[in-house]
């Protein structure tokens, strides 16, 4: 557990579907700058924790606190105004849009008031931080391509990078390395690492990658059928023989 | 085509339009005007529909209440100049009333919502007689002086149309060059991601409705004021339809898509009349085949032939 003040708090937050229990009285909580990783077997309730936590979903119960407020059902624009990040399980970026775009988007809505919007320079003040990303991000060849066109491994730092373009004070990424290769597994944690860095935010990073999880996350968390089964450092967590036995294997 | 050539090519394509009348016959500067007309709709649609991702069947209803506003008010001796802003602000009022509860629905739910809305408005036309003057219209439509020059003839009002019509399509290209226009790219494209990156979608959504709504009332008042007269049945579901098709027949998302597709439905059936009794069968093949061949619309041409530096 951390020993950090907290800033998410997860109180034992339900969600159900008729007779199944999708997440069963789950509760934890990440501290300002840490990286808490969750883990578990397809099922066990991950994407349903984090869209319960990113109101893309209400629980049927429990409560969820970000800085002390109550963010329990509010909308992912309520979440986003709070400085409060995602990225999806399946690639999501605005596939129109060149990637420098996606990325002034991705940001430009916490740059003034709607209004001023309409009258601000067309990167609304954003082009310089879009092209720093790029440049972190190993985009700069593609920077004017649509997003659409370019390969998925591409498409998913994009995506990545999107998250973090308002360097939002939490983020929650959904399987970054899900379909991605190998050099680009240890290219993304490189750059998850330096951005928790610069930017100082706390990150939950739900992943099946265990080697990218151990390497990322000081603290990580094991679900099945909903619940936490274990909960801890990643060493001691992988060597939990609960955890062996429902997920990892031996 | 780089920036510079394509803004050349723009300039000497609209002097070229302005003076082809001087070459045209009365008929064929109707057309023209009617063109302008038409294309100011479709702008405005393009922006609901192309860019922000709305589908509208509802445009000629705003068209017509553009129309009506600019008949009733002319006729009391209102200047031009007042009624303009007076019908766009009010097709603008109504597209944020018609929002609100349409844009709860998505898709083809939203096109049957405009679309019985379209019907709504046609029905108060043609029966509120003691208003509109019903099946038989409004006649008499004065057309406007500017600096004193009358605008009746019609190679005039044609320039004060075009004038307008490019006024217009600026304000469009400025307002989709600015954030706004991104924002509205990103919500048609993925509105679940944009709304978690804090766009409003609904606020979003709602202005990119009512500004194509007020785009199609400022062609509803150069509308009537060409042809001096209007009735209801100008405003029917099937002009909603004609400029949607216009829209994507061009390319749907792409600035320029609605120049071409307005030639398309203004033009085409003119020019292919001398087909007598085939030409409108000859018109909707040409229309199924584009669709099959370009379903991206004319626009997209240069794309499907693998050109560089396709056109937007």
């Amino acid at each position: 557990m951390t020993t950090t003040p907290s800033f998410l708090e997860v109180k034992d937050v339900r969600k159900a579907y008729g007779a199944i229990k999708a997440v069963d009285g789950v509760s934890f909580s990440v501290g300002p700058g840490e990286i808490v990783g969750v883990i578990g077997p397809n099922g066990s309730g991950k994407t349903t924790l984090f869209n319960s936590i990113l109101g893309q979903i209400k629980p049927t119960s429990g409560g969820v606190e970000f800085c002390g407020e109550d963010i329990t059902g509010m909308s992912p624009l309520e979440l986003a105004r709070r400085g409060v990040g995602r990225t999806f399980q399946t690639l999501q970026v605005f596939t129109h849009l060149s990637v420098r775009d996606n990325l002034i988007a991705a940001a430009q809505e916490f740059k003034s008031t709607m209004p001023a919007r309409l009258f601000a320079a067309p990167d609304a003040g954003l082009g310089h931080h879009a092209d720093e990303m790029i440049e972190m991000f190993r985009l700069k060849h593609v920077a004017h391509l649509k997003a659409g066109t370019l390969s998925y491994g591409q498409q998913k730092l994009i995506d990545i990078a999107m998250a973090f373009m308002p360097a939002p004070r939490l983020v929650l990424l959904d399987e970054p390395c899900a379909g991605v290769n190998p050099s680009l597994v240890d290219q993304l944690r490189e750059l998850l690492c330096e951005l928790n860095r610069t930017q100082g935010g706390s990150f939950v990073v739900i992943e099946h990658n265990m080697d990218f999880i151990m390497k990322l996350c000081p603290h990580v968390i094991c679900m099945v059928e909903g619940k936490v089964l274990a909960e801890g450092p990643p060493a001691e967590v992988q060597a939990n023989r609960h955890v062996l036995e429902a997920y990892l294997g031996n | 085509m780089n920036a510079k050539t394509g803004k050349l090519a723009l300039v000497v394509g609209i002097a070229a339009f302005a003076i082809l009348p001087l070459f045209l016959k009365g008929y064929g500067v109707y057309l023209c005007a009617l063109f302008c007309v038409y294309l100011m709709a479709t702008l405005g649609l393009n922006l609901t529909v192309g860019y922000a991702g709305q589908m509208s069947l509802g445009q000629a209803a705003f068209f017509g209440i553009g129309a009506y506003h600019a008949a009733i008010l002319l006729k009391l001796g209102w200047p031009f100049f007042l009624v303009l802003p007076i019908a766009a602000v009010a097709c603008f009022l109504v597209g944020l009333l018609l929002g609100f509860p349409a844009l709860r629905v998505q898709h083809h739910y939203l096109a049957f919502a405009t679309l019985g809305f379209n019907i709504l408005v046609f029905l108060i036309m043609r029966n509120e007689a003691t208003i509109t003057g019903g099946p038989l219209g409004i006649s008499g439509i004065p057309r406007p002086s500017l600096f004193g020059i009358s605008l009746d003839a019609d190679l005039r009002y044609f320039w004060f149309t075009l004038f307008f019509t490019v006024v217009l399509a600026a304000i469009l290209w400025w307002l989709l060059r600015s954030p706004w226009g991104r924002a509205f790219a990103a919500l048609r494209d993925n509105p679940i991601r944009a709304e978690s990156l804090g766009i409003n979608i609904t606020a979003y959504t709602l202005f990119a409705f009512a500004i194509g709504a007020a785009c199609a009332g400022v062609a509803g008042v150069f509308y009537a004021s060409l042809l001096q007269f209007i009735e209801p049945s100008s405003f029917q579901f099937s002009y909603s339809l004609m400029m949607l098709l216009a829209v994507i027949v061009g390319g749907s998302g792409r600035f320029f898509g609605p120049v071409l597709g307005t030639v398309i439905i203004v033009l085409l059936p003119e020019w292919l009349r001398f087909m007598q009794n085939w030409y409108l069968a000859v018109f909707g093949f040409a229309i199924v085949a584009l669709m099959i061949f370009l379903p991206g619309g004319l626009l997209s041409l240069p794309e499907r032939l693998g050109w560089k530096g396709a056109s937007k």
